[in-house]
This record gives structure tokens, C-alpha cells and sequence, in this order.
């Protein structure tokens, strides 16, 4: 591992689905790392590839699925080179995941008790009675009531929110050092929305896991992640930490994104949208991929790929805007407004870090 | 449960009345007599004859008198066996087609269960085809085709088993071959669809991301959930079956109900015509409050409680 913190090292990886038009390129180059007891939000539309990604961590991507390059790091194991038997041995043990839709993402017919101590009587070789007590602890943790009397229960006997709390149980009833949650509220409603990323975020200061959380909803990243990586077209474009990412965005693409986002500030009649579709990944544009929609593209982003621009230790964005030959831009109002807000943080963040002793400051960076 | 069983009897009873009268009626619609040599039989021996049978009342009375009498189990007296009961003549021939039926319908469904699911994990491959290739032989070669080529190159030509004859279990494994086949290729169809509609379903996927093996995955997901609307069709086998049982018991001289049931219509032989179409329909409607309850031992979402309505 390069990083002691890292639990999880993603470098260069690219997939590629092979289909009778040709090679889906739906992961082009892309790297980051996940670690220890952070939340590291995933954010993209549809079909940037978010899910490929995870699906691809776990093991379980499609059979015309084609690794064609790159190491996925887990306790400095490449998983990329295990075999099917020793992922089956990570999988739920070591790596869990949750997926998007509670309402189908269980079995109809076993019995829910049985469905969450399932991984323990896999990975552990408990035996049934064991593995059923302490899936109940699980059920009782994850908020269940009267667990005692559910536990024989089938799914559809519990409404969606309920069945995402089952979910999670199942995900976590190992303990798994990393915890992937594929979009774990977008079929929920709303209220519902919040009772479970408020679970979730209760449940990893318990067990201290890594979250990799996969949105396309900004609205939640803001509350849940620590770090944010915004991805588009198979690639990571930006990445940094929360509040870089929502205060002071420099890719075009995090600029639309958050700008098509309402907020309480929102006025005027119309939500700004991207205008476009995203790119055929069949056959990748030369250059940034998101030139095409970008009211901000340079002649260079046609011609060439843009590298990751630094703009602090830990915010990085991939945009020739970054470069420092490139004209400068006024980003969309809502953005400007962002950056003051973020400006006055970051002053106010100094004015207390005086009153505070350094020796605090260094643990708060951890 | 008790309820919903009462209430099943009932409709039972009143499928078992339809069925009656409709072909009670049919059958007096029918041109023709039972009298083979009616040309040399005398008018005074006619109207003997007529009397015995209880032929020359009004057909409303026959239909009452033939009603009061099945419901205490006597279905009359068969015209083509003098002296013989139907009820007897049928339930001493109930027995070999109750065997091969059912030992063709598990034989099938088992094998059918077997050929889908392993097309379905393999889909695509040679596996598959060759599955689906069984399947389309199965359902598009007629029983009496199939068990004719069963006679002549298992029995004729290998000599394995023998041919037309009834005795012990040997006896029954062409008869079985040959109507099992129809539910077999039927199930192995349906089985295989449904398993690769399950293997891509989030719950699967679900199972796989807990470190289930492929055969763990299989085994505990998979399997149940495709085989349950399998149950559905048991009930349209085993009409398959019955009909085929027809002609198949024909061709392996097999003493079934259903051997009998082509003599009878060829010698209009209404009381024991209408008593195997009783039989069929009772068998059939037991089969499918079977299936139902079935449903419901198997499929937690749609099990019968006592608060059902």
C-alpha cells in the first residue's frame, strides 16, 4: 500500500464490455483511494460508470466484462489476481455491499432471519442456531422492532424502508472492513431517505467500516461523505473533500452538477440543466469527454485529455481551466456564490484554528 | 385452511355436477345406439333391451335416476359388459393408469427440472442448446409417435423391454417414456426460462456479494424461486397426460381407464362414457386444488391464512 491509511488503493483501472457493436469503454483510467473509516462519495449520472466500478471491487461484474488494466489494492492484495474461490471468501466477509433496490434485493421466499445469517454461517461456519442469534442482535441493531417475533418473517411482509434496514444487516452482520452502498436510497422516499443514511452513519462509528458511496444525488453526499469523487464518462474528473467539492468546484462538469441541484437559495423559473447527453463510451471523443456540453471547453479540449490539476492536498480536478496558461472564467453564478461562502469558511476555520493549540489541529487533520 | 378446503370441496362438487349434466345431454344428443346388430334384433327385443337399460323412460327421469345414482356411486351398468357395473369396471382399471400417469408426470417433471435448470446456468453454451433441442423434440413429438419408435427400437430392436404387455414395473417404463415426455420438455422449457430470469435478479446478485458459491447460490436462491411457477403447469400436464394416457395404453395394450375409454366411445357405450368422463374430471380437479395448496406450502407471498376471505 502506498498509504497506510488506505484500506482500498484503485489504480488506473479500465474496463471494458465486450458487445456485438464493439468495447463498451466504461472505465477509462480510473484511480482513488478509500480509507480507513472515511465515507468516500462516488457521484455521476447514469452510466458514468459508478456501478461498473464496485461491481468490478466485488468481483461481480457481467461475464463480457474485460479487466484490461489497472490493481484494486485491498490490504495490499491486488483483487484483480484472486482467484474466484478467494473472492468468494472477501466477498460479505471483508467486502459487503448494498444495493439500490431493497424492494427486489431479497430473497421472496427464505425466511429474513435465515437471509441475514446466511454470511455468518458462510464465512464463519456457525451453525444455524448460533448464526440466527446473532442475526437477530443484527435485526435489533439495524432497528428492527420486535425482532424477536420478525425474525421468521418473509421481505414482503416489511415495507421498503424495513427491508433496507434487513439489507443492511445482511451487509454488515460480518463486520466488513469496507461497505460498498450502490445508490442505497434512491428507491426509497424521502423521509425514508433520511432514517437510513442517518443508520448508516450510526452503524460505521459502531463498527468502524469504510463507506463507498455510490449517487447521483448530491443532496446526499453532502451529509454522508467525507470525500467526493465526481465521475463522468468511465473517468474521476474531480475529487476532494466535501466541502471542496460543494464550495469551491473547478471542474465545468461539478459546476453543472451542483448548479442543477436546488437549493433553499434556488430562484428564478428554471433549474439550469446540462445541456447534452454523455458521450458514447463505444467510441470515446478525442480530448475531455464532457467538451461537448461544456460551455466553458477550450480548443485544447478537443484535441487532448486534461491531467489532474492540483488545487490543494487533497482537491484535484481534471480540467485544462486548471492550467495556468488558460484564460480566466467566470463560473455560473450559483458557483460564484459558492466560492464567497466557502471563502468566508475558510476564514472563519482560521480564526478559530488560532485559538486552538497546534497539537489539536494535528489530530483534527487525521 | 379448513375453510378454504370446504369451499374448494364445493366447487369441486359443483365442477363434478356441471360435467355431468352437460355430457348426460351430449350423449342422448348423439345419433346411434348401443346395439351393435340392431338390424337383426327384433322391435319387441329392442324395447327389451331399452327397458333393461332404463332406456325408454323420458330423458329427464334418466337423468334424475342417473344422478340419484352417482351420488351414491353407482355410475349404472355397462352396456358393452353385460352384467358389469361401470364403478366396478373402472376401478379395476383405475390402477395401471393412475401408475404410469403419475410415474410419467414425476419422471418428467424431475428430468424437466434437471435439463432446465442446468440450461439456464449454462445459457448459451452447448448445454443450453442441446437442452432446448430436447425440450422442442419433446413438445413437438406426439406420445403415440414416440411411444411406437419406443416399441420398435427399445423393445423390438434392443429387445430391453417388452412390448404390449402388463405385468410388473418393466413393463411400465415405455408407457412412461413415452407420456412423459411431454412434461419434460414442457418443464425443462419453463424451468429454464424462469432460472434466467431469477439468476439475473438483484437477489442473486444479493447472494453472490454475501460469498455464496456458485452451487450455494444455486441451491439456496435460485432453485426455489424458479420452481415454483413450475406448479402452474402441473395442472395442464396432467390433462396432457390423461389425453396421451388414451392412446398410449392402446398401443402397450395397457388395462387403463383410459384403453377403456376409446372401446366405450367406439361402442357407445354411454354409462361407462360417462362414468370415465367423471373420473377425468375429478382427477383433473384434484390436481388442481392440489397445485393450489401446493402454491401456498411453497410460496411464502401467497400462503393461505385463516383471516383469507
Amino acid at each position: 500500500m502506498e498509504n497506510e491509511k488506505n484500506i482500498l488503493e484503485v489504480r488506473n483501472l479500465q474496463v471494458n464490455f465486450k458487445t456485438y457493436a464493439g468495447d463498451v469503454k466504461a472505465i477509462r483510467d480510473v484511480s482513488f483511494d478509500l480509507r480507513k473509516g472515511e465515507t468516500l462519495a462516488i457521484v455521476g449520472e447514469s452510466g458514468s460508470g459508478k456501478s461498473v466500478t464496485t461491481r468490478t471491487i466485488m468481483g461481480l461484474n457481467a461475464s463480457n466484462a474485460d479487466i484490461a488494466s489497472g490493481t484494486i489494492k485491498y490490504k495490499g492484495d491486488d483483487l484483480l489476481k484472486k482467484s474466484e474461490k478467494e473472492m468468494e471468501a472477501i466477498r460479505g466477509q471483508d467486502i459487503a455491499e448494498i444495493f439500490q433496490d431493497p424492494m427486489t434485493s431479497l430473497d421472496p421466499t427464505m425466511k429474513i432471519g435465515r437471509q441475514i445469517a446466511e454470511p455468518l454461517m458462510v464465512h464463519k461456519g456457525m451453525k444455524k442456531e448460533k448464526a440466527l442469534a446473532q442475526a437477530l442482535e443484527m435485526m435489533k441493531l439495524v432497528g428492527i422492532t420486535d425482532a424477536e417475533n420478525r425474525i421468521n418473517d418473509y421481505p414482503h411482509q416489511f415495507s421498503g424502508g424495513m427491508r433496507q434496514r434487513i439489507v443492511i444487516a445482511i451487509a454488515l452482520v460480518n463486520y466488513p472492513e469496507i461497505l460498498i452502498a450502490d445508490e442505497p436510497t434512491t428507491a426509497l422516499d424521502v423521509t425514508i431517505q433520511a432514517q437510513i443514511l442517518n443508520l448508516m452513519k450510526e452503524l460505521q462509528d459502531k463498527i468502524s467500516t469504510s463507506i463507498i458511496f455510490i449517487t447521483h444525488d448530491l443532496g446526499v453526499v453532502a451529509g454522508m461523505a467525507d470525500r467526493v469523487a465526481v465521475m463522468y464518462a468511465g473517468k474521476i474528473v474531480e475529487y476532494g473533500t466535501v466541502d471542496e467539492i460543494f464550495y469551491n468546484p473547478k471542474h465545468p462538469y461539478t459546476w453543472g452538477l451542483l448548479s442543477s441541484m436546488p437549493t433553499m437559495d434556488t430562484g428564478g423559473d428554471e433549474l439550469p440543466s446540462i445541456p447534452g447527453t454523455p458521450p458514447d463510451l463505444l467510441d470515446p471523443p478525442k480530448g475531455d469527454a464532457f467538451a461537448a456540453r461544456n460551455a466553458y471547453a477550450l480548443k485544447i479540449d478537443t484535441e487532448k485529455e486534461p491531467p489532474f490539476f492540483k488545487v490543494s492536498d487533497t482537491h484535484y480536478a481534471a480540467t485544462w481551466l486548471m492550467h495556468p496558461d488558460a484564460p480566466e472564467v467566470t463560473p455560473p453564478a450559483q458557483i460564484v456564490e459558492r466560492q464567497k461562502k466557502y471563502a468566508e469558511m475558510q476564514s472563519k476555520l482560521v480564526q478559530t484554528q488560532r485559538t486552538t493549540s497546534p497539537v489539536e489541529e494535528e489530530e483534527e487533520q487525521q | 385452511m379448513a375453510k378454504y378446503l370446504a369451499k374448494r370441496i364445493f366447487y369441486l362438487v359443483l365442477t363434478l355436477f356441471i360435467v355431468i349434466t352437460v355430457t348426460f345431454f351430449l350423449m342422448k344428443l348423439l345419433p346411434g345406439t348401443p346395439l351393435t346388430n340392431q338390424a337383426k334384433l327384433s322391435k319387441s327385443q329392442i324395447a327389451l333391451i331399452y327397458e333393461q337399460y332404463g332406456l325408454n323412460k323420458p330423458v329427464w327421469q334418466q337423468y334424475l335416476l342417473y344422478l340419484a345414482g352417482a351420488v351414491r356411486g353407482n355410475f349404472g351398468t355397462s352396456f358393452q359388459f353385460s352384467d358389469q357395473p361401470v364403478s366396478y369396471l373402472l376401478s379395476s382399471r383405475i390402477g395401471p393408469s393412475l401408475q404410469i400417469g403419475l410415474q410419467a408426470m414425476i419422471f418428467g417433471v424431475i428430468i424437466g427440472i434437471i435439463v432446465g435448470s442446468f440450461g439456464a446456468m449454462k445459457q448459451n453454451t452447448w448445454v443450453d442448446t442441446s437442452a432446448t433441442f430436447v425440450s422442442i423434440l419433446g413438445i413437438s413429438i406426439p406420445s403415440f409417435v414416440l411411444a411406437v419408435l419406443l416399441q420398435y427400437y427399445l423393445g423390438l430392436k434392443l429387445g430391453w423391454f417388452p412390448i404390449a404387455e402388463w405385468g410388473g414395473f418393466i413393463y411400465t417404463v415405455l408407457p412412461t417414456l413415452a407420456l412423459g415426455a411431454t412434461p419434460l420438455a414442457e418443464s425443462a422449457r419453463f424451468v429454464r426460462t424462469e432460472m434466467v430470469d431469477v439468476l439475473s435478479s438483484d437477489y442473486i446478485e444479493l447472494a453472490k456479494a454475501k460469498g455464496l458459491s456458485r452451487t450455494g447460490v444455486i441451491y439456496h436462491h435460485a432453485l426455489r424461486n424458479s420452481l415454483i411457477p413450475l406448479i402452474t403447469i402441473v395442472g395442464p400436464l396432467a390433462v396432457n397426460i390423461m389425453t396421451g394416457s388414451m392412446v398410449v395404453e392402446n398401443i402397450f395394450s395397457i388395462p387403463g381407464i383410459g384403453e377403456q375409454f376409446v372401446k366405450s366411445v367406439l361402442t357407445n357405450d354411454y354409462p361407462t362414457i360417462m362414468g370415465l368422463t367423471i373420473i377425468y374430471s375429478f382427477m383433473l380437479c384434484v390436481v388442481l386444488l392440489f397445485t393450489d395448496i401446493l402454491y401456498g406450502i411453497v410460496d411464502p407471498r401467497i400462503r393461505i391464512t385463516g383471516k383469507a376471505n
